[in-house]
């Protein structure tokens, strides 16, 4: 046996317990699902009259559509956020001490940690999709197309940040005080809840420096869909800059997963 | 037999060698705190070795850095001839590791909680699945494999554990505190299963824990105190290093302990110590010698008890004081009050 620095077996018992776990868990398939939706109908109900989208390229309809792009990558950042939190207690005392102690790559856990936690990201957004007609939104063969790489983009993206902030913590609650004032903020200011105004006013800086803000962009554009011989305006650099971002949120996680390897 | 220095150390990191863990001179502080304080000792190949300590004397600091996930400030640490520092992943590629807290996932089964620590050393498709067999059929938990672990017992559950450890072949096994949390009788199991890896499979296994009567089943036991080796040997060794049997003395509320253990050194010549409230005196003919004290110090002795050396009178022995532990095991109980460390 000669077992030094394993990757790929090891990443796939990581995303496989992932997919497992959650899927045994009702009750985290309901968290990461019912919360958003219940805030997608409420919020969008209750602003749907005052609503008014200034710089809409195109007429996207009611709020509720408008909010329906947002409410994906919500959905997506809570399913990140749960699979991400478990590292913390997992690491000190549960099954992850296993993998500090095994051979590994130390892109071995990153690795099945961020496809884990994109998968069930995925899987989870595409589920809300059916309702996307609800709101107004087509959805056919071509959305679907444009949607996918953007929803496993902003998936990947999103447990790339939750494991960045749970990795060095100790604790869980640690984790709720970053959430709330570094995620969610990071998650309204994207666009998602509100059109972030153009021009060179400081809002516009917050949504053009913010990461999230192109994964928003591409998914709102995969629903506007295009024709088939052009891409929808925005969509190729909101996917671009989110993947960018996706492979440095999972370069640092390496980086940090080895750096640890050498600590106390 | 031990390597004067580093250089010499490396010379022996060839698989002949006869030791599985070679610690030298470990230094680790925390702060202030010296956790480690130049710890040596040697564990051969094939056999069952316990680190005795109470908790917060340094064996987890020198079982985390066995296992790799922690750097000691200086000295080094040899495990089946690989350094932890600089073969680090030679080292993991050979080793077993029990922890304290269960390193299982409940949510899985057995089986699939073998399948994923396999897979964490490269082991997949039908050389694992055989070697699940074999370690589940090593630990009796063939029937289990089906069963959710949160289900299971904690002596199943650290069974378990040890199964995964075996998927490896390690060639040695770390274990920390692998009784803590289970009863009497899944600790006695525990105990046959790992006589039972080194009988039949040459394992070793170095084995931290707070508990005398687990460490007196030990191959060898090293008692660790305040980040030092106090004591190394066979549990008979120890014991029998103390002359004869101890007596305990209570001592009623007008006297004083250290004035009775005064008097008696004073008027017997034996040297009488105070441990915690306790007058404690080691001698040859202990029966003799205690029906003499009943008789001479008849209104300051308000109990009085003889024993056969334990080992938890050889760590009092080295260091002065009693192996006063907080986190307090049913049967463990010291004999007299307990204090913080």
């Amino acid at each position: 046996m000669k077992p030094t620095r394993l990757l790929w077996t090891p990443a796939i018992a990581f995303w496989w317990r992932d997919v497992i776990r959650f899927l045994r868990q009702r009750n985290r398939i309901i968290g990461a699902l019912a919360t958003p939706l219940v805030f997608w109908l409420l919020v969008g109900s209750g602003f749907g009259p005052s609503f008014r989208n200034p710089g809409a390229p195109l007429d996207t309809g009611s709020y509720l559509a408008y909010f329906f792009p947002g409410t994906l990558v919500l959905i997506m950042l809570f399913t990140a956020i749960f699979s991400t939190i478990s590292v913390i207690e997992d690491r000190r005392e549960g099954f992850l001490q296993g993998a500090l102690v095994a051979p590994l790559s130390p892109a071995a856990i990153p690795l099945g940690k961020f496809l884990g936690g994109t998968t069930l990201a995925v899987l989870q957004a595409g589920l809300f999709c059916v309702l996307a007609p609800l709101a107004g939104l087509p959805i056919g063969w071509h959305q679907a197309l444009l949607l996918l790489p953007a929803l496993v983009c902003v998936g990947f993206a999103m447990t790339g940040l939750g494991f960045l902030v749970a990795w060095p913590m100790d604790s869980t609650q640690g984790f709720h005080a970053i959430m709330n004032i570094f995620l969610m903020p990071l998650w309204m200011m994207s666009g998602a809840l509100f059109p972030m105004p153009a021009g060179t006013g400081w809002l516009y800086w917050v949504g053009a420096l913010n990461p999230v803000s192109y994964g928003v962009t591409a998914i709102r554009a995969a629903f506007i869909g295009g024709n088939s011989s052009a891409l929808p305006a925005g969509y190729l650099t909101g996917l671009a800059v989110t993947a960018l971002f996706a492979t440095l949120m999972f370069i640092i996680s390496v980086w940090l997963v080895a750096r640890r390897s050498r600590r106390n | 037999m031990i390597a004067s220095s580093d250089e010499s150390l490396n010379l022996m990191s060839d698989h002949g060698s006869s030791q599985a863990i070679i610690v030298r001179d470990l230094v680790k502080s925390f702060g202030d705190r010296r956790a480690l304080d130049g710890i040596t000792l040697e564990v051969r190949r094939g056999e069952l070795f316990c680190l005795l300590g109470p908790n917060g004397g340094g064996k987890s600091t020198l079982f985390r850095i066995l296992a790799t996930l922690s750097l000691a400030d200086s000295g080094s640490a040899q495990v089946a001839g690989h350094n932890v520092v600089s073969d680090a992943a030679g080292v993991r590629a050979r080793l077993g590791v029990v922890f304290q807290s269960p390193s299982l996932d409940g949510k899985l089964t057995v089986l699939e909680n073998l399948r994923c620590g396999g897979a964490l050393y490269g082991l997949n498709g039908s050389e694992l699945e055989s070697r699940i067999i074999e370690a589940t059929k090593a630990l009796d938990l063939s029937d289990r494999l089906n069963d959710f672990v949160e289900t299971l017992s904690g002596g199943l559950q650290r069974r378990t554990e040890i199964a995964k450890c075996l998927l490896i072949r390690p060639e040695v096994l770390l274990l920390d505190e692998p009784s803590t949390g289970l009863d009497p009788g899944a600790r006695l199991d525990l105990w046959a299963a790992l006589e039972n890896l080194r009988n039949q499979h040459g394992v070793t296994a170095l084995c931290t824990t707070h508990l005398m009567e687990e460490a007196a089943r030990a191959d060898r036991v090293g008692i660790v105190s305040e980040g030092k080796l106090v004591a190394l040997g066979t549990p008979d060794e120890l014991t029998s290093a103390i002359g004869g049997d101890v007596i305990s003395l209570g001592v009623t509320a007008g006297t004083g302990a250290d004035h009775l253990a005064r008097e008696i050194t004073a008027k017997t010549g034996i040297l009488a110590t105070v441990v915690e409230g306790e007058v404690r005196i080691e001698h040859a003919e202990a029966y003799a010698f205690a029906a003499r004290l009943a008789g001479d110090f008849p209104g300051g002795i308000s109990s009085l008890r003889i024993a056969r050396p334990t080992l938890e009178d050889v760590f009092i022995a080295r260091t002065g004081r009693l192996f006063a532990d907080q986190d307090l095991e049913p049967g463990t109980t010291p004999p007299a009050k307990k204090k913080k460390h």
